[in-house]
């Protein structure tokens, strides 16, 4: 039975509660220890490692093909983008220039997999305040979403369509339509999402004022994502270090002053009118080619180190990778948006109640998978 | 500012630095450990640097020695710089802690301390984060061995 | 006690023609307690169900529909697997408080059921006091609430408990001061009374502007009380796993899920007889004569009524999010309670002035 030694100023009217890691509302495995006086929260500590599967280590004996593969279960709700990530990173190192229908498509595929994670945010966000209904609402357009990718990718949540080089297979016949389609359909049911939620005023006042984060201290903590964008800090890796085809696209970068709750839960679904916007731009121009570019069977990078930073559903995610001219990397570090942005759980949320705890929280939008890799 | 200007400025305050664009896409700087805490201070702090963003943290093995590796972006000039810091004491290894600068490190060193047993002086709470306090061993160093938890090709 | 419809009456004179009067008296009232015990176990399953079911209709899906044709019998499953569940307890817990608490919540639901008055003279027990009654009863519920919670040796269980009794306590002032202004109108405590005056039209309708801020009041402040969400933090699943019940399984716990249902029944049937006109017919509807000749539709009346106020209440709990636990007293002690205060002025001021709507 491990131990865990707790703080030394422990006052006799204060207790001790274990949030996890079973928990409704920690979205994964993820043990907060709180120390409550009351009601209010005085510490914060986070109890990492339930799902931890060293994933760092494995990438140092696979190839980098076998890598792309590990990399979907980190973020499983951002995927592609992952995917994407360890691909990007390959092919810059390779000097390898991959076609242009190549990176529409990622493009693409990228941003619907980005309204999908926000979708199931959303709806989660909503059961963690008590609004039970919007669970099942959020679900209903993630099936649908995850019915395009089911027929173009083969899978639903973990969609390795990425490899070194390009995609895996073209994409369906019918992808164009369903994808249009789909977009008509949500933009009908987001107005009708923030009439349910956002519009309420019971849900206004859990949220507003709650889990302050000014812009110096998400700069300090690392947050990126929409966890800094609702404090003001403008670090859309999408803008500032732009990847595939996004340079070619018009988008606004989202952002809000308050740095509370309610800032970040507007700035997600603000991105997601973003981002249906970027994908109505690039669906109808999808150029023809190949869809991938020949590589070697076995991969080995030049002996150096890259860097590539993407922008995951949750924040800024960086693919760190140390080579020394063999096939499987020297060491390769992921820079997770969840790692950052949890560390930043205990700056909001001492001083305030177990409620504003719960409702913080689900504004971060971490999955757990994510910072323990 | 461009990778020379920022090489000119800070190889002046500290001379014994190196500098190196080699098989990287930013500027990397190589820093002995008893430096490292003030050029860190000095670039977050200096206008013209503001390095104010710690993007990422790693810790490697070099084989030799243990290292960590730094990167960092200022958010006012958009560059970006690399910190290298190696120590060949592969018992007992310390460096200096950056948490007072970035509170993001905080995480970051508890991690690195976790995986290659690097210790830091003045963290605020240094613990394993990942594995239990129970553990022996630093897995991600390249002589770790588990015969049960590894699977070696 | 007033029972009515020739079967009861003829039972009552059967039962006090064949044994001493006393002993007739006590095999009476047990005779009417087993009946409404029996009714209402019942009834309350079907509740669950309803409430199963309407939630399922909010969330797009359809529901319990295997069990029985279109689900009906589900609850009676569920009742079933309860019943046969062992009863577990932790170590540490209070045995006799423990064990002591279900029993207080479920007793008093069961008795705020017998002063309703279902139809014309069917009603088991009408005494004068009726709305007090009925209000010191619910008081009675918090104490199974907070000794469940203490008796559970459990730090979450102590917080849901403490959190409630609060809540429940602050409530409670709201429904009197609201009920006590539509009290104003009827000048009698006595249900069968009050639903006798509204045969000059509904009290809602009587009381025009302070009744429907009253019924409002009501309302909210009912739904508080039943600990049902929007107010729901007791057992705010995703905040402290269940509440005061965490501990207690098997039959216990359906005692404590059973009540909340009843009581909930309990607060739409208030509602019902206080402000819309018990088991009485619409006014346009009295020239058809039906009431007249069969005076046990008294009860459809009254038990649609009320289920469509069940159903008011299930929307809320489908739709809204939840208050923290301070914006609850805050809604509580800073506006509920002064504006229930004006109300019963101004409801006052209107019964005074003879402004009230007589049809």
């Amino acid at each position: 039975m491990e131990t865990t030694t707790i703080n030394n100023n422990f006052k006799s009217e204060e207790y001790f509660i274990n949030m996890g890691p079973q928990h409704p509302a920690t979205h994964g495995v993820l043990r907060l220890l709180l120390t409550i006086d009351g009601e209010i929260i005085k510490k914060v500590e986070p109890d990492l490692g339930y799902i931890h599967r060293s994933i760092e280590k494995m990438c140092e004996r696979d190839s980098y093909q076998q890598i792309v593969h590990l990399t979907d279960r980190m973020d499983y709700l951002s995927s592609h983008i992952n995917n994407e990530a360890v691909c990007l990173a390959v092919e810059n190192a390779l000097e390898i220039e991959v076609p242009e229908r190549v990176k529409v498509i990622r493009t693409i595929i990228g941003e619907l997999t980005r309204i999908a994670s926000h979708t199931l945010w959303w709806g989660v966000m909503g059961m963690d305040v008590g609004a039970l209904t919007t669970y099942f609402l959020g679900f209903r357009d993630r099936e649908l979403i995850n019915d395009i990718f089911e027929e173009t990718c083969g899978a639903r949540l973990t969609m390795n369509y990425n490899i070194p080089g390009g995609l895996m297979y073209d994409i369906h016949p019918n992808f164009v339509k369903r994808v249009k389609d789909f977009i008509a359909h949500f933009k009908t049911k987001l107005p009708e999402y923030d009439r349910l939620l956002t519009g309420n005023v019971i849900f206004q006042k859990r949220m507003k004022g709650v889990g302050i984060l000014t812009k110096e201290d998400a700069i300090s903590f690392g947050a990126s994502g929409p966890v800094g964008r609702g404090s003001g800090y403008s670090c859309d890796v999408r803008k500032h270090h732009a990847y595939s085809a996004l340079d070619k696209v018009n988008f606004k970068e989202v952002l809000r002053t308050e740095g509370d709750s309610l800032a970040r839960y507007e700035v997600r679904v603000q991105e997601m009118w973003e981002s249906m916007s970027i994908i109505e731009q690039l669906i109808d121009n999808i150029p023809e080619g190949d869809y991938k570019v020949a590589t070697n069977a076995v991969i080995k990078l030049p002996k150096g180190e890259f860097y590539q930073k993407v922008e995951a559903a949750r924040g800024e995610l960086g693919v760190y990778i140390v080579s020394t001219g063999t096939k499987n990397p020297y060491r390769l570090k992921f820079r997770s948006p969840g790692f950052s942005n949890l560390s930043l759980l205990n700056h909001i949320a001492v001083g305030g109640k177990i409620g504003d705890l719960v409702a913080s929280m689900a504004t971060l939008d971490i999955v757990v998978p994510d910072i323990d890799r | 500012m461009t990778n020379e200007a920022l090489q000119n400025l800070i190889s002046s305050w500290i001379p014994e630095l190196e500098f190196t664009e080699e098989g990287s896409q930013f500027l990397n700087i190589t820093v002995q450990p008893e430096q490292l805490h003030q050029l860190m201070s000095q670039l977050k702090s200096d206008n013209e640097t503001n390095f104010d963003y710690l993007f990422c943290l790693s810790g490697i093995d070099w084989g030799k020695e243990l290292g960590v590796v730094y990167h960092l972006e200022s958010t006012t000039h958009r560059h970006i710089v690399v910190i290298k810091v190696k120590t060949e004491d592969r018992e007992n290894p310390t460096l200096d802690t950056v948490s007072n600068l970035w509170s993001t490190a905080d995480f970051h060193e508890r991690e690195v301390f976790d995986f290659f047993g690097i210790k830091f002086n003045n963290h605020p709470n240094l613990k394993r984060l990942f594995l239990t306090e129970d553990w022996d061993g630093f897995p991600l160093r390249k002589d770790y061995v588990d015969e049960i938890n590894m699977v070696i090709k | 006690m007033n029972i009515s419809l020739s079967i009861t009456k003829n039972i009552h004179e059967w039962l006090f023609s064949i044994m001493p009067e006393g002993v007739a008296s006590i095999t009476e009232m047990v005779l009417i307690a087993v009946v409404y015990l029996a009714v209402f176990a019942v009834a309350g399953l079907y509740l669950v169900l309803l409430e199963r079911k309407v939630a399922a209709w909010f969330q797009l899906r359809i529901g319990p529909n295997r069990v029985g044709w279109w689900g009906l019998l589900q609850t009676m499953a569920d009742a079933l697997k309860l019943v046969s569940k062992e009863l577990t307890g932790t170590e540490k817990a209070d045995k006799f408080l423990y064990n002591l608490a279900p029993y207080f919540v479920i007793v008093s639901a069961l008795m705020a059921l017998a002063v309703f008055p279902f139809t014309q003279e069917f009603q088991a027990f009408d005494i004068n006091i009726g709305v007090l009654f009925l209000m010191a009863i619910s008081s009675i519920g918090v104490i199974g609430i907070l000794v469940g919670g203490w008796s559970s040796n459990n730090k979450f269980a102590l917080i849901g408990a403490m959190r409630s009794g609060v809540q429940t306590i602050s409530y409670e002032l709201s429904v009197g001061l609201s009920l006590l202004t539509m009290v104003l109108i009827t000048g009698s405590l006595q249900l069968s009374e009050i639903v006798e005056v509204q045969k000059n039209g509904w009290l809602i309708v009587q009381g025009h502007i302070p009744a429907v801020i009253a019924f409002m009041i009501y309302m909210i402040a009912g739904t508080a009380e039943t600990n049902r969400a929007p107010f729901d933090l007791i057992e705010a699943e995703s905040e402290l796993g269940a509440g005061f019940h965490t501990e207690y399984s098997g039959m216990k716990f359906a005692y404590f899920f059973l009540a909340e249902f009843i009581n909930m029944f309990i607060i739409a049937a208030i509602a019902t007889t206080v402000f819309f006109g018990g088991w009485l017919e619409p006014s346009w509807l009295t020239s058809l004569g039906i009431a007249e000749a069969f005076p046990a539709i008294g009860v459809v009346w009254f038990v649609g009524k009320t289920l469509v106020i069940v159903f008011l209440m299930m929307w809320f709990r489908w739709t809204f999010p939840r208050l923290r636990i301070d914006q609850i007293l805050t809604l509580e002690w800073k506006y509920l309670l002064p504006l229930n205060l004006l109300n019963l002025v101004l409801m006052a001021l209107i019964v005074w002035l003879n402004l009230t709507i007589q049809l």
